[in-house]
């Protein structure tokens, strides 16, 4: 049995077979994203003759507008905004910092820390929401910072709990990869008595760019995804980003799923966008947590 | 990694126990204080205001008793382990592996196959409610029966879960793609010199050498299942053959009666579950460091 092995491989699969196989799949996975933006431009009357699975007679891009203006997509949008953008650059700043701090600076309990930060962030978000919300209710914001008057129904409610959510995944991602750059680097600016500050700021985090941008693809994703938080945490149907408002999309216009499909084409499109440009490190981020470096 | 122990300045001293202060505090106030609290609150009958009465394992007896959504929702919780388990993470992985190879269009198979995992959940139960409609969906058009694939108990939970392993397979995929881009060409060269099938090779020489690949995929299959939520709530909220356990802990805050400490009993059961997977996976990773 000592035949070459790529022409024994080769025999035992047929190309032919595997493309076969896989751009079925492929497909198969396509096409219900393909069919959401389908049904979405074409008239519910139309569909609800014939199905959604038909030759269309007339296509329109009615429902994107209503979903754009009646549902005043651009104002959920804008809510999504100014909880995802801060929360994103807080986590991982700090991520960052505690990342370094565990890595490089001696710290006694440094391990204890990791495995608490690490362990956090695989919780299920249900083992904690019932107290969360209760303490939100309790604990009291001036009238400027959220008109409810508590962490309850606030911006700030949502970005704190994304970030304290979310930033032991990067603190464990950012840890390995620290412990990666060789301490020669830092150790060199160690002789010439560089503050802890300006070894993290000036010396380490340049070298993290990779992470850092792998990180922050993922975490954009995640955050912008998140459903549950703002469900539970926030009640005026006027701050919920935009990914919950969908939800409400339904309730206000009646079952129209067609207007429905162009709602969810919509939310989608921002991390459809993000994943096509940073593709790469959507892919690194993903897989930065299961490869140790 | 020899460093020299060192005096640190006041000002660095400052300046480590803010950055680390800040992150200790998140993560015990928000993270794992509300969870110690969840465990508290379960043995009390607390509505959310008003005195905190003590009732012990009541409210654990209520729920194994007199509940019936909870074992509709732990039947669920199971199923739903096992369908990305034995279904969708082994589809991910066969997928992985016959990516693994030069092959053209490798890069427009491996995108078709990953897209929906950038998609909400939420988003994904839309897409389901087109896909399942009993009059105007696809699948009704297609097999031409009519069928209410969401509303009907007997199916719903199963065409739900395949559209969570729409998504869950395009994630198992980039891990074992990573994990195998990884694996030593020369092991598997050395096997099929040694007469080993492709299969053989596979499964005697290189998933062996995944391990620690297998190892995240297990606590992400886990997590996965029992964090589903946001599905189900965007088809009908997790009612009428979908109940979830996440769904009946929420159900107790958001929905009509305020029932904090029932609610909670319901999030220890789930914690009791991860905390077994949590608890095996960080002392494997933590092991292998040291």
């Amino acid at each position: 049995m000592t035949a070459p092995a790529p022409a024994r491989r080769r025999a035992r699969l047929p190309r032919v077979l595997l493309h076969a196989f896989l751009a079925l799949v492929a497909l198969g996975w396509l096409l219900p994203l393909a069919l959401a933006v389908y049904a979405s431009l074409r008239p519910y009357e139309e569909t609800a003759r014939l199905g959604y699975f038909s030759l269309p007679e007339s296509l329109t891009l009615d429902y994107y507008g209503q979903a754009w203006s009646q549902a005043e997509l651009p104002r959920y949008y804008l809510n999504t905004l100014i909880i995802v953008i801060p929360a994103l650059l807080l986590t991982l700043f700090l991520a960052s910092f505690a990342a370094f701090a565990i890595a490089r600076a001696r710290i006694p309990g440094r391990r204890t820390l990791l495995i608490v930060f690490t362990a956090g962030n695989l919780l299920p978000p249900q083992v904690l929401i019932t107290p969360l919300y209760t303490l939100y209710t309790l604990i009291p914001l001036p009238p400027w910072l959220s008109d409810s008057q508590s962490l309850y129904d606030s911006y700030l409610g949502l970005i704190v709990i994304h970030v304290a959510f979310q930033f032991g995944f990067c603190v464990f991602v950012m840890a390995n990869f620290m412990r990666t750059i060789p301490v020669e680097i830092t150790e060199a600016a160690l002789v010439d008595g560089a503050s802890v500050w300006r070894r993290y700021w000036k010396l380490t985090l340049p070298l993290c760019r990779p992470v850092l941008a792998a990180l922050a693809t993922l975490q954009f994703t995640w955050m912008y995804n998140d459903f549950l938080w703002a469900l539970v945490l926030m009640s005026s149907g006027d701050k919920l980003p935009v990914t919950s408002a969908l939800n409400n999309l339904r309730g206000q216009f009646f079952t129209d799923y067609n207007l429905l499909a162009a709602g969810s084409v919509l939310v989608a499109l921002p991390t459809l966008i993000v994943f096509q440009l940073l593709h790469k490190q959507f892919v690194a981020g993903l897989t930065l947590g299961s490869t140790k470096g | 990694m020899a460093v020299k122990t060192r005096r640190y300045s006041a000002r660095d001293v400052t300046v480590l126990v803010i950055g680390l202060g800040v992150a200790v505090i998140a993560s015990v106030g928000l993270v794992w204080g509300p969870t110690l609290a969840s465990v508290v609150l379960s043995a009390t009958d607390w509505s959310g205001f008003g005195p905190i009465e003590w009732v012990g394992g009541r409210n654990y007896g209520d729920l194994a008793g007199e509940y019936p959504p909870f074992w509709s929702a732990v039947r669920n919780n199971v199923l739903w382990l096992g369908f990305l388990g034995l279904v969708a993470t082994p589809f991910g992985l066969l997928c992985a592996v016959l990516l693994d190879r030069r092959l053209r269009l490798s890069r427009v198979y491996q995108s078709a196959l990953y897209l929906p995992v950038v998609l909400s959940l939420a988003v994904v139960g839309f897409i389901a409610q087109l896909v399942y409609s009993t009059d105007y969906g696809v699948l009704n058009a297609v097999t031409g029966l009519s069928v209410d694939w969401l509303g009907d108990r007997s199916v719903n939970i199963w065409v739900v879960m395949v559209a969570a392993a729409w998504r869950h397979v395009g994630y198992v995929m980039i891990i074992y793609l990573a994990g195998l881009k990884a694996v030593d060409p020369a092991l598997k060269e050395a096997a099929a010199i040694d007469g080993a099938s492709e299969t053989q090779a596979f499964f005697r020489v290189v998933f062996p050498t995944l391990r620690p690949v297998n190892v995240i995929v297990l606590v992400i299959t886990v997590i996965e299942a029992l964090r589903a939520f946001d599905i189900v709530y965007a088809i009908n909220k997790g009612r009428n053959g979908l109940e979830l356990l996440s769904v009946l802990v929420t159900e107790n805050i958001v929905g009509e009666a305020s029932r904090i400490g029932f609610g909670s009993a319901i999030a220890v059961v789930l914690l009791a579950i991860s905390l077994g997977f949590i608890v095996t996976y960080l002392s494997q990773l933590f092991k292998e460091e040291r």
